[in-house]
């Protein structure tokens, strides 16, 4: 299968090319995390082996951390900042708009697969609050149509 | 002759549409044959005007802002490009009154230079810090840092010089330098301005650290909320290391520094300095007990100075001007400048610089120009969300680590969060638990357990239930966290629930049942 193929492969080249940097487990589960989007439990014994440690450490490792996720994200994620600033700027009321336009919860993905929602304690962005984040694009005062505008255009170029 | 354009690239701007306003500037004027040099700068601060686009004039910068992509069609039409009159016009930066007004060491070149580029930090006094240390040996280099009388700009404020000397004097064959880029914080964006608006400060801020006590490896512990930040710093540091300004013989004076950035992932506790280092060990953030400290025994058990961005990329002014100079700013025992961060409900959210001494009503009506709805300000959160709730009355408490810590608040990081009066302080007590039971590290049980059961208890004080009986046990619980928590996660979520609870009682169903206690 290609695909298991393709993740193998993040998995050792993220492995071979970081593990001999002091501490090297975060940068390397980094690397597998951008390649893939996640990390998938089959890498979790190759990892563990290449620096020494048992697969419950690293296991442990990605649960603590709230960034690393062992499930597929969806096309697209949101963060959504609910830190004070933001807070103190309306991001409740934005909040509860995203949930219910996208039909979904924090740490859920939608049934077509195209948008996954994460909360985020402070994007720094805090000067133009609300903001939030969606893969790579910060975005800084958001309303609720703002927001929708932004989610259909990014539906349309699915 | 091509004339030079400035568009932040600083995210905060990004965020408000500056890469599309380059995008449309640098398309305009290829439509009309103009020769226009875009410059990437960062942002001066003033984030209301963001993106704020800047013209290279015979006379100075003229500011344009805030700008959006479909403004920049009437502007060339109004010839900015040589500082036309247009109703973006804000005229010469450096004017600007909220700019004008403050005291700008550390963030000197933050939105005037090219952060990227090695040769315009240098044509801005830059690296001059440096050369100064090279000429020095370890314990002058130490003692200018401890006669600026610098402290801590994470939070705890603990005197930098101290720290820097506790490591020199350990004996070690590898000692490190780790700069704390976790920012964490809501309401804080220093850390993040500098190191997208003038990266090489902080670079050469290690470089000295390294040279002072005698560390040859640095890490820049960055979280990974900060993209923009890491791009930024892995651009300085490649250039640094190609001019002979990191690595083995740093400009040919036989010392070495070599640094890299390594990415968080997402936990608040790793901003502590003893999870930091778990983290970089590639460990769970789990806090450690100190003793020993990591000045002795830090990052793989070798001494290790953990300073925060601001801290470090104080240091080269310090090694530029010389330590009095900076300790001239201040007051008190709180010496040289703060940058101050205002946002949330505020009509002009943004960084400001200044020596320490303002007072929050200056700094939220003078700069801030009062709340952004128009409503009554009711109140500040300083310092974080370990930070304290300040209410009206202590608006005229003057910004010093002291002042502060009378008052049973924080300064900590220097963020000012403003609420109007439609703000719920119960609410946000509630939130300040859940806060800390999200991100608690779980080595302890009162924080472990404490935030949770706070959470709970905050939700039968908003439904009303048997406040006599509630009020009393939220205390309780507050005082069990702030007794009985390792590190200041557990040991200060008190300070917002409390402050909540005790200036604004009124929230937490009535006067008498909150003082019921
Ligand atoms: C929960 C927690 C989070 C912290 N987060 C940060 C942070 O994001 N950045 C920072 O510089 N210091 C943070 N600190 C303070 C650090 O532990 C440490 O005091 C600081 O990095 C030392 O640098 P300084 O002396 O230059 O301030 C945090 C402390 C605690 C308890
Ligand atoms: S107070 Fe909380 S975060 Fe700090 S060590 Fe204890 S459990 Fe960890
Ligand atoms: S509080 Fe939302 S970006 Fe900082």
């Amino acid at each position: 299968m290609t695909d298991l193929n393709g993740k193998q492969e993040a998995v050792r080249n993220a492995i071979a090319s970081l593990k001999d940097k002091p501490g090297a487990l975060l940068p390397i589960l980094h690397s597998v995390q951008d390649a893939l989007g996640y990390i998938p439990a089959e890498s979790i014994p190759e990892i563990a082996k290449a620096l020494n440690l048992s697969r419950a450490e690293v296991h442990g490792v990605i649960s603590f951390y709230h960034y690393f996720r062992e499930t597929p994200p969806g096309k697209h994620t949101v963060h959504v900042c609910r830190a004070e600033s933001c807070q103190a700027m309306g991001s409740k009321r934005l909040e509860s708009h995203v949930k219910s336009k996208l039909g979904i919860d924090y740490h859920e993905t939608t049934a077509d697969g195209k948008f996954s929602l994460e909360p985020v304690y402070c994007l720094g962005l805090c000067a133009r609050s609300p903001s939030m984040q969606i893969d790579d694009a910060v975005y800084g005062r958001v309303t609720d149509d703002r927001f929708d505008e932004i989610v259909n255009e990014l539906e349309t170029s699915l | 002759m091509s004339i030079t354009v400035y568009v932040p690239s600083d995210s905060c701007a990004v965020s408000m549409g500056a890469d599309q306003v380059a995008a449309a500037i640098s398309k305009q004027a290829q439509n009309r044959g103009l020769e226009v040099n875009i410059v990437r700068n960062g942002s001066r601060g003033m984030y209301w005007l963001e993106p704020m686009v800047e013209v290279a004039t015979a006379a100075g910068r003229v500011a344009y802002g805030p700008v959006q992509k479909s403004d920049v069609e009437g502007l060339f039409e109004a010839d900015f490009l040589n500082g036309g009159a247009h109703e973006l016009n804000l005229g010469l930066t450096e004017e600007l009154d909220y700019f004008k007004r403050q005291q700008r060491l550390t963030f000197a070149r933050v939105g005037i230079t090219d952060p990227i580029s090695l040769d315009d930090y240098i044509k801005h006094d830059g690296y001059r810090g440096l050369k100064n240390a090279l000429a020095m040996n370890s314990a002058d280099i130490v003692k200018h840092v401890t006669d600026s009388g610098l402290r801590g700009r994470g939070g705890a404020a603990f005197p930098t010089g101290i720290k820097w000397n506790t490591v020199l004097n350990t004996p070690a064959e590898q000692k490190y330098i780790i700069c704390n880029a976790d920012e964490g914080d809501s309401g804080t964006f220093s850390d993040r301005m500098i190191m997208e608006g003038d990266p090489f400060v902080l670079v050469e801020g290690m470089t000295i650290a390294g040279l002072g006590v005698g560390a040859t490896q640095g890490y820049i512990y960055l979280r990974v909320e900060y993209p923009h930040a890491e791009e930024t710093l892995n651009a300085a540091i490649a250039a640094a290391y190609e001019a002979g300004y990191l690595g083995d013989n740093i400009l040919g004076s036989g010392h070495s520094f070599h640094l890299e950035v390594r990415i968080g992932a997402g936990a608040y506790v790793c901003g502590e300095e003893t999870s930091l280092m778990e983290s970089l060990e590639g460990k769970r953030g789990l806090v450690r007990f100190k003793p020993p400290l990591p000045a002795i025994s830090g990052l793989f058990g070798k001494p290790t100075v953990v300073n925060n961005v601001i801290s470090l990329a104080s240091v080269p002014i310090i090694l530029d001007k010389g330590g009095d100079y900076y300790r001239d700013f201040g007051m008190g025992r709180s010496r040289g400048t703060l940058p101050i961060q205002l946002s949330g409900n505020i009509k002009h959210p943004g960084l400001v610089e200044s020596a320490f001494g303002l007072t929050l009503r200056e700094l939220l009506y003078d700069f801030g120009g009062g709340s952004a709805s128009g409503r009554p300000i009711r109140a500040v959160q300083v310092g974080g969300p370990l930070g304290s709730y300040m209410p009206e009355s202590q608006f005229d408490t003057p910004l010093d680590y002291e002042a502060f810590s009378a008052i049973w608040a924080v300064l900590g990081h220097g963020g000012i969060v403003v609420f109007d009066d439609t703000v719920n302080m119960a609410e946000m007590a509630r939130y300040s638990m859940e806060f800390c039971a999200v991100e608690s590290c779980g080595k302890c049980t009162p924080c472990r357990i404490g935030s949770t059961r706070g959470t709970e208890v905050m939700d039968a004080i908003i439904n009303g239930d048997n406040l006599s009986k509630n009020i009393p046990l939220l205390r309780d619980l507050c005082d069990t966290l702030l007794n009985g928590s390792l590190c200041a996660l557990g040991g200060m979520t008190p300070y917002p629930v409390l402050s909540a609870l005790n200036h604004f009682p009124e929230d937490f169903g009535g006067h008498d049942q909150a003082n019921a206690a």
